[in-house]
């Protein structure tokens, strides 16, 4: 058991340092939620392709650097260590990606992700419907067969970043009549400004649209953007869901950073005694989360899987994250009401933490259900 | 890097786990609170010929160690079988006596098993005096040897027996190496409460499967699922600091170990409480042996606050 890194992890840590330090914008970025700001963090992502650091862990004929799981944990310690910016791109990177590279065609890799990895191409996600939460199963938005592709009908909901974005993923109802609700379920990428696509932008609580509600009126998407066999859809989302991207959601290297930065707020403050007990916890939750990622991509490495550890640790960032944020805000005091800090903006991100990605509730479940073996019953 | 036990630790833990649940060690602490040691000292025996105590004692004293991985996983262990007796005090002794002359005296028979040895704070109480043979008080002089116990006064967990110890006697260390013991003393009351924690969530899982209300089993309502999910989440985020700790046995990591792990087990048994109901709420039930222990443990050896105070004291320095 050993927590110390290769010496080529170490190199690689040593150079991703240096070219943050040599490049990350001295000012924050405006808010990623306005206009102003996705521009800003478009060409963020755009500085970091030019180098080959915005998707470390692709190959590299995608724009990456091949790193494995435990170098990327490096690398977004050094990330967020750095004060490097919120990454605009990271629907499109850490969840339709992972899928391109399990199911999806050598074209459709080749096509999709180089422009995913410089921002050229800003995706947002389309899962969830005004009558589907966390409950992907009951989508009614459909996929009608058409020469040469498919016409999307139907009302998407809550798609994180769709005010700005240009493309979005998601899964529809191809086959009515299956005998099961997560049958006949397509995975279809598709363009937000395809004829047909209204985007009605959706502020989130402090006003700033964070999401849209989608409109679509027989869109027509084309064979080739169809993600592996029509009617497959759910298999397909849940086989990266559980993975990899359980451990990718959140990385521990941004709550390493954050409880850091914390800790330099109630320094600041005068490190008032009420506080102190909250920021250690913070500290200790960051190290915590820290660890236990490892030992779970140490896992994964060794060919784990990790179904219901990522419930886990989903309903431990989620509170995690808003916890840290709140003592932010009230080491703040009365400032703390100023919208137009970085505290405030990620206190506001914060407070989607256990409701999105499956609330904590559906994760609880599961946890209780698939690893502590109790019986299904009523909700 | 590593971070997961490997082939034979794990091994240890299963052969550990195996011979301490055929021991009947519920059975051992009953007698344990009323002072009957002779079956505690038997078990304490097997324990040391499994190596445990060895762990914290240098190959040149008799010992195997120091391995504080393996001394990790063991107390894991010992705390999910509840085994009574000054165990994490036994390490902390082997860490006290150093090196030299004392060590010499001592150590051996502390890595064999045939010493019990305790350890009282200045000021504090040393566990189960009444059935140490070593009995040692940190003082402002140094590491004394006391000449012996107290009378015993009784703990929240009926298998703690609290002895002041007599002072005076002989000065063994006199500059112990206190920081040392104490972190090796907080990474073993982690590791043992984190047995404790799992031990009970898997009485509780049990109960809940097999106990009905309105027709169905308890363990299906989303209310006894969400506790027991947090315990769960509680327990698993504080297993990778233990062992982080153990790799490092750095103070700060040391005390948000004991803090993490403590904390989860005791959210545990306030859990395992709820859930059980009224029959978790009687002393008969073997449960209350595990309940009892997290609430002591919490405070053994440092408390929440002390160990959070160690978290941000180390990282004034950073």
């Amino acid at each position: 058991m050993d927590l110390t890194h290769a010496p080529a992890d170490e190199e690689f840590r040593a150079e991703a340092r240096a070219w943050l330090a040599a490049h990350v914008p001295r000012a924050p970025l405006p808010s990623l939620e306005t206009a102003e700001g996705f521009a800003a963090h478009r060409a963020w992502e755009a500085e970091l392709a030019a180098d080959r650091w915005s998707v470390v862990s692709w190959p590299e004929e995608y724009g990456g650097r091949g790193a494995g799981l435990l170098r990327w944990l490096v690398f977004e310690e050094e990330y967020w260590a750095a004060g490097a910016p919120g990454r605009v791109g990271q629907n499109g990177i850490s969840l339709l990606a992972p899928t391109l590279f399990d199911h999806g065609t050598a074209e459709q890799r080749a096509r999709v992700l180089p422009p995913m990895a410089t921002g050229e191409v800003v995706w947002a996600q389309a899962w969830s419907e005004p009558e589907a939460g966390s409950d992907l199963a009951a989508l009614t938005s459909r996929a009608v067969r058409a020469a040469g592709g498919w016409l999307l009908s139907g009302r998407k909901t809550w798609s994180s970043r769709a005010a700005f974005a240009d493309r979005a993923f998601g899964l529809f109802r191809s086959e009515p009549g299956a005998p099961r609700p997560h049958q006949g379920l397509t995975y279809l990428m598709f363009d937000l400004r395809a004829p047909g696509v209204t985007v009605r932008p959706i502020g989130r609580l402090d006003g700033r649209p964070a999401f849209a509600e989608l409109f679509l009126d027989e869109v027509f998407v084309p064979d080739e953007d169809v993600i592996g066999e029509p009617g497959q859809g759910w298999r397909i989302a849940m086989s990266t869901a559980g993975n990899e991207r359980g451990l990718t959601l959140r990385s521990p290297g941004r709550f390493l950073a954050s409880a850091a930065r914390l800790r330099e707020l109630w320094r600041a403050a005068g490190r008032p005694r009420e506080a102190r007990g909250r920021v250690a916890d913070a500290l200790v939750g960051a190290r915590a989360y820290q660890l236990f990622t490892y030992a779970a991509a140490c896992r994964f490495l060794q060919g784990a899987s990790l179904g219901p550890e990522s419930s886990l640790n989903k309903v431990f960032w989620s509170e995690y994250d808003l916890a840290l944020h709140e003592t932010a805000l009230d080491l703040l005091g009365a400032g703390g009401e100023s919208a137009d800090t970085d505290w405030a903006e990620g206190y506001v991100f914060a407070l989607a933490g256990p409701i999105y990605a499956g609330t904590n509730e559906i994760q609880r479940d599961i946890v209780a259900e698939r690893l502590l073996g109790l019986p299904k019953g009523r909700r | 890097m590593r971070f997961l036990l490997d082939t034979e630790q794990r091994a240890f833990a299963d052969s550990l786990r195996a011979m301490l649940a055929a021991a009947d060690t519920p059975a051992v602490v009953r007698r344990w609170s009323h002072g009957e040691h002779a079956r505690g000292r038997a078990l304490w025996q097997r324990v040391a010929d499994a190596g445990v105590f060895a762990l914290a004692v240098p190959e040149e004293y008799g010992g195997l160690g120091p391995h504080p991985v393996e001394l990790a996983v063991a107390f894991v262990e010992l705390g999910r079988c509840a085994v009574p007796g000054p165990l994490v005090e036994t390490v902390a002794a082997a860490v006290l006596l150093g090196e030299g002359a004392p060590a010499r005296r001592f150590l051996p028979g502390l890595a064999a098993g045939g010493t019990l040895a305790t350890v009282a704070a200045p000021g504090g109480y040393a566990l189960d005096g009444d059935a140490a043979r070593l009995h040692l008080a940190s003082t402002t002089e140094g590491l004394m040897l006391s000449p012996g116990p107290g009378p015993v006064r009784s703990s929240l967990d009926p298998a703690r027996r609290l002895t002041p110890l007599t002072p005076g006697g002989e000065l063994l260390v006199p500059d112990p190496p206190w920081a040392r013991a104490l972190a090796w003393a907080r990474l073993a009351t982690a590791a043992q409460a984190l047995g404790v924690g799992l031990a009970l969530l898997d009485r509780t899982v049990a109960y809940v499967r097999q106990r009905t209300q309105f027709g169905v089993p308890v363990g299906s309502f989303q209310a006894v699922k969400h506790r027991l999910a947090d315990a769960v989440i509680a327990l698993e985020f504080a297993r990778p600091l233990v062992f982080g700790a153990a790799l490092s046995l750095r103070p700060a990591d040391v005390a948000a170990a004991k803090l993490k792990a403590c904390e989860a087990a005791y959210t545990t048994a306030r859990t395992a409480l709820q859930l059980h109901g009224a029959i978790g709420y009687t002393a008969e039930y073997d449960l209350s042996l595990w309940l009892t222990k997290a609430r002591a443990l919490r405070t053994a050896w440092g408390t929440p606050e002390e160990c959070r105070e160690a978290v941000l004291g180390d990282a004034d320095d950073g």
